[in-house]
């Protein structure tokens, strides 16, 4: 079979039980990726499967003939990195690092989502989405990080987002005591 | 320090003060600044190594099989269909050395071992070795296993009148003081109640890990693990090989909270099996079998007596908890550590009993005993605080103790009024209303709060720091970076006191071949591993200002140069052919003569919906006092973390056993709710100002446990201020507060 992962040829024979995530890993050297789950709950897997985040543990990699994979190596590297791992290591957006390349793949999928004016679970108009702290967090819940990166996580995404002229995100009100 | 030789061992026993540190007098401007993590690019793009994913050559995968009895023996293990499926290289057990459970942390022997007899549902018993990692899996599936089952105990409330006192330990179990019941009786205020938390388990997203390979005779295991240098030994004495022919690679470990202190079982599994097929195997553990195989917090159970004169001041505190572990097992959740030193109070009984269950070994998650027991003194705290009719800050005011009320011995340093005081006016505590009063739509609102204390430890740790040709410095030591910072702090250290901008300091971790560090655990990471960084780099220092011909003391070290004399050398042209110097910190009479502890104040604001009962943290903030903060940005990731573990531990978190054969009936991630993004406010951390002469040349204390200390208590408190029900059956789900919200 063929696969195209992060721009790259790869030419295999996966068993027809192995996940796209077990085939990065174990048989393409592709490692970013993580395993914590095994069962989607944890989001560590997610990658970009023609532009869309999944949870590549969930995937058989049978399924995947001639798409577009992207996996957290195809970002960026440690010296080139893109906006949204740089942006995580500003603001410290992880900690042991597990899930990160999970979170980041998820947040290029998510602010694509965006972008296209899907709404989620908490938007209050569906017509016409709105974007905040409150719909970052909501849309990055299915990744995990037990570490709790959360608020920086929030910060990371929130400043590439912003600094996309084409993501309109509402501006962050200070929280008042008492509000 | 002058005279030191290349090769010197600097030494230090924390005997006395030690009022000066070189953080202080040198000039490189680096420590506690929040600079990036150096190990961050790496883990941003995938490029940072875990115990599974070393590219080793004819690698076999394992799949560990599990016992589903509860108690019993083995009788028949049926492998004949599993090897015969394709892929399939082997099933491989060894009854009497498989591990029984996990190893507590920081121990030197191996672990319980012998799993023929199976001690709880969930033991790993085998492990199915095969080409592929599907066909080890399928294989391990249809593995055929017959018990002889046996009689077991599964069920705390069945057993609790059972409890048995631990034996002496370590952690006194038991402490009494004065009469409690006296005091109790004389007191005009009075608390007792009774509060429960249930098992939990860490969850760290990495699953436990182990890649083995043996090489003439020696053995090196890639494992997801903290403390590499006691992980070492009990491995070793686990397969009855020496020590020093056993080498643990943790360059990077996703996330441990305890749960990777000691050996777990995947690694003398993937050990035997790696020797017996003479090639390297790997063995991660299925999410399922973290929860099963790993350890648990225990479940708790807490009567808290408090008893306080018509001014508030604690006259009676009583603490006593029980929980539950395996037989055979001393380790006990020691829920009442703070209360030994929290609040004033002469008459004192604080005691730690064991149920004997045949439930998954209970052992360290993070803040083991802080984390839980300050739920029930925090909550009781507050109760006494409405019970007299002052506000909860005022009464922790009154018994703030001038010493250690049962060692009588100083704090080295205690700044909770302060951190209480600073997060009051910060959060806006002057606008709290009484219990149950704001109300907004369906929503009631509601603040609380609650101290954070955890106690400071040092730990034996050594490192060594070298200088290149290039004027680079090397520090290397087998200690553990699990998410704590630890690359980048003794990055910092070094470059603090070496004078070297941070990029030109290499850090190298947890490898067994390097000096013996504390490893992760207990927040004593930073303090023990950070001075013995500090003692090499003290001693470099030294060698230094021999090769400049100058007296240490008059000597400048500056973005790589050495400054001194009026000249002005790059460091790389005085090192020859290289230095090097060893550190090692030890602890000594400063635990004993001091109380030495980090503080810090919780504040959590909630709202909780008056139809549902479904709560929703809305503001968060923690004030902390850890001695001096070694990177504000990693510090701060640190107490983010403890605090959403407190969230988690005061909503969601739960780990239920099957009272029919204890089994534990959510084991993955789906059921085992830990708190996600949404379920986190942009939570608020601030440090106050703080130096700990007596803790370690560093004049830093622990952090990593110190966020979790207290912030469930907060969240519960909150809730209590919202809707004026009071619940003591953590976690505090909807179901608890729906028969006391109003009518809707």
């Amino acid at each position: 079979m063929h696969f195209t992962i992060n721009g790259q040829s790869f030419e295999a024979e996966p068993d027809i039980r192995t996940s796209l995530l077990d085939l990065c890993r174990e048989h393409l050297g592709l490692t970013g990726s993580k395993k914590g789950c095994d069962h989607g709950q944890c989001g560590a897997c997610t990658m970009l499967v023609n532009g869309r985040r999944i949870n590549s543990c969930l995937s058989l990699a049978v399924m995947h003939q001639d798409d577009e994979i992207t996996t957290i190596e195809g970002l960026g590297t440690p010296e080139d990195l893109h906006p949204l791992q740089a942006a995580f290591v500003r603001h410290d957006g992880y900690q042991c690092g597990y899930c990160t390349p999970g979170q980041i793949c998820s947040a290029v999928g998510m602010l694509d989502e965006v972008k296209k004016g899907w709404p989620s679970h908490v938007t209050g108009d569906l017509d016409a989405p709105t974007f905040d702290d409150g719909e970052i967090a909501e849309r990055m819940s299915g990744n995990i990080c037990r570490c709790a990166a959360y608020p920086n996580i929030v910060d990371a995404i929130r400043e590439v987002a912003e600094s996309n002229g084409d993501t309109k995100i509402a501006p962050r009100q200070p929280v008042e005591a008492g509000a | 320090m002058f005279g030191f030789g290349k090769g010197d061992t600097n030494s230090l026993t924390m005997n006395k003060a030690h009022p000066e540190s070189l953080l202080d007098s040198s000039a490189q401007d680096v420590i506690g600044k929040p600079i990036d993590r150096i190990d961050g690019p790496k883990k941003v793009s995938g490029k940072a190594t875990y115990a599974a994913e070393y590219a080793l050559d004819n690698v076999a995968y394992g799949y560990l099989v599990r016992a589903t009895v509860g108690a019993g023996k083995i009788t028949k293990l049926d492998a004949e269909t599993a090897k015969a499926m394709p892929g399939v290289i082997d099933v491989i057990t060894d009854y009497a050395t498989f591990l029984r459970n996990p190893q507590q942390g920081g121990e030197t022997e191996a672990p319980t071992q012998g799993v023929e007899q199976v001690a709880y549902y969930g033991e790993i018993i085998a492990i199915v070795v095969a080409e592929s990692y599907e066909a080890a899996r399928d294989a391990a599936l249809r593995l055929h296993v017959d018990y002889a089952p046996s009689e077991g105990r599964y069920d705390f409330q069945t057993h609790r009148n059972e409890a048995e006192k631990p034996s002496p330990q370590q952690i006194p179990p038991y402490h009494e003081q004065g009469d409690i019941e006296e005091g109790m009786k004389q007191a005009q205020h009075r608390i007792d109640v009774t509060y429960t938390t249930p098992s939990q388990n860490s969850a760290a997203m990495e699953p436990h890990a182990s890649l083995a390979v043996w090489e003439d005779g020696a053995l090196t295991l890639y494992g997801a693990y903290q403390m590499p240098a006691s992980d070492k030994q009990q491995l070793a004495k686990s397969l009855g090989v020496s020590a020093d022919k056993v080498r643990i690679v943790a360059a990077y470990v996703g996330g441990g909270f305890g749960s990777k202190l000691g050996i777990a079982p995947e690694s003398v599994a993937a050990a035997i099996a790696a020797k017996r097929l003479g090639r390297p195997v790997k063995a991660v553990m299925a999410r399922q079998q973290v929860f099963d195989a790993t350890v648990r917090r225990s479940n708790t159970e807490q009567r808290m007596r408090l008893g306080a004169d018509a001014d508030g001041k604690l006259i009676a505190i009583g603490h006593e908890t029980i929980t539950s572990n395996l037989p055979g097992e001393d380790y006990f959740e020691p829920a009442g550590m703070a209360t030994h030193f929290l609040y004033d109070g002469e008459n004192r009984l604080i005691t730690h009993d064991i149920v004997r269950l045949d439930w998954t070994l209970s052992g360290s998650m993070r803040a083991p005993g802080e984390a839980v027991g300050l739920i029930a003194l925090e909550g009781a705290i507050d109760e006494l605080a409405e019970e007299i009719g002052i506000d909860p800050i005022e009464l922790r005011r009154r018994n703030e103790p001038e010493q250690d009320p049962e060692k009588k011995v100083p704090y080295s340093s205690r700044m909770l009024i302060p951190c209480l005081e600073r997060g009051a006016e910060r959060f806006g505590w002057a606008k709290r209303k009484p219990a149950g009063t704001d109300r907004r739509g369906d929503w009631l609102y509601g603040i609380g709060v609650a101290s954070a204390a955890r106690s400071n430890q040092l730990q034996k740790s050594a490192a060594k720091v070298s200088i290149d040709g290039q004027g680079k410095a090397h520090v290397e030591t087998d200690m553990t970076d699990i998410g704590t910072g630890t690359y980048t702090i003794l990055g910092q250290i070094t470059a603090e006191i070496l004078g070297l901008p941070i990029e030109d300091v290499i850090v190298h971790l947890g490898d067994t071949d390097a000096p013996p560090g504390a490893g992760s655990g207990g927040s004593w990471g930073a303090g023990s591993s950070g001075s013995s960084v500090y003692l090499a780099c003290e001693a470099l220092r030294g060698q230094i200002a021999k090769a400049m011909g100058v007296d240490e003391p008059s000597m400048t070290l500056k973005d790589g140069r050495v400054i001194a004399d009026n000249r002005s050398v790059p460091l790389a042209e005085l090192v020859g052919d290289g230095m090097e110097a060893t550190g090692e910190i030890a602890p000594g009479r400063q635990e004993k003569t001091f109380n030495q502890a980090s503080y810090g104040a919780h504040f959590a604001e909630v709202a909780v919906n008056v139809v549902t009962g479904e709560v929703r943290v809305k503001r968060m903030l923690g004030v902390f006092t850890a001695g001096r903060i070694l990177n504000e940005k990693t510090a701060r990731s640190q107490c983010l973390g403890g605090m959403t573990f407190g969230i988690g531990s005061a909503l969601t978190e739960e780990l239920v056993h099957d009272p029919r054969n204890g089994k534990v009936v959510n084991r993955d991630l789906g059921e085992y709710h830990v708190p996600v993004n949404a379920d986190v406010p942009q939570l608020e951390v601030e440090f106050l100002h703080e130096r700990d002469i007596q803790a370690n040349p560093l004049h830093a204390k622990g952090l990593g446990e110190v966020g979790i200390c207290g912030a469930a208590a907060a969240v519960g408190n909150a809730i209590y201020n919202a809707t004026g029900v009071r619940v003591r059956d953590y976690p505090l789900t909807l179901d608890k507060l729906l028969d006391g919200l109003p009518v809707v």
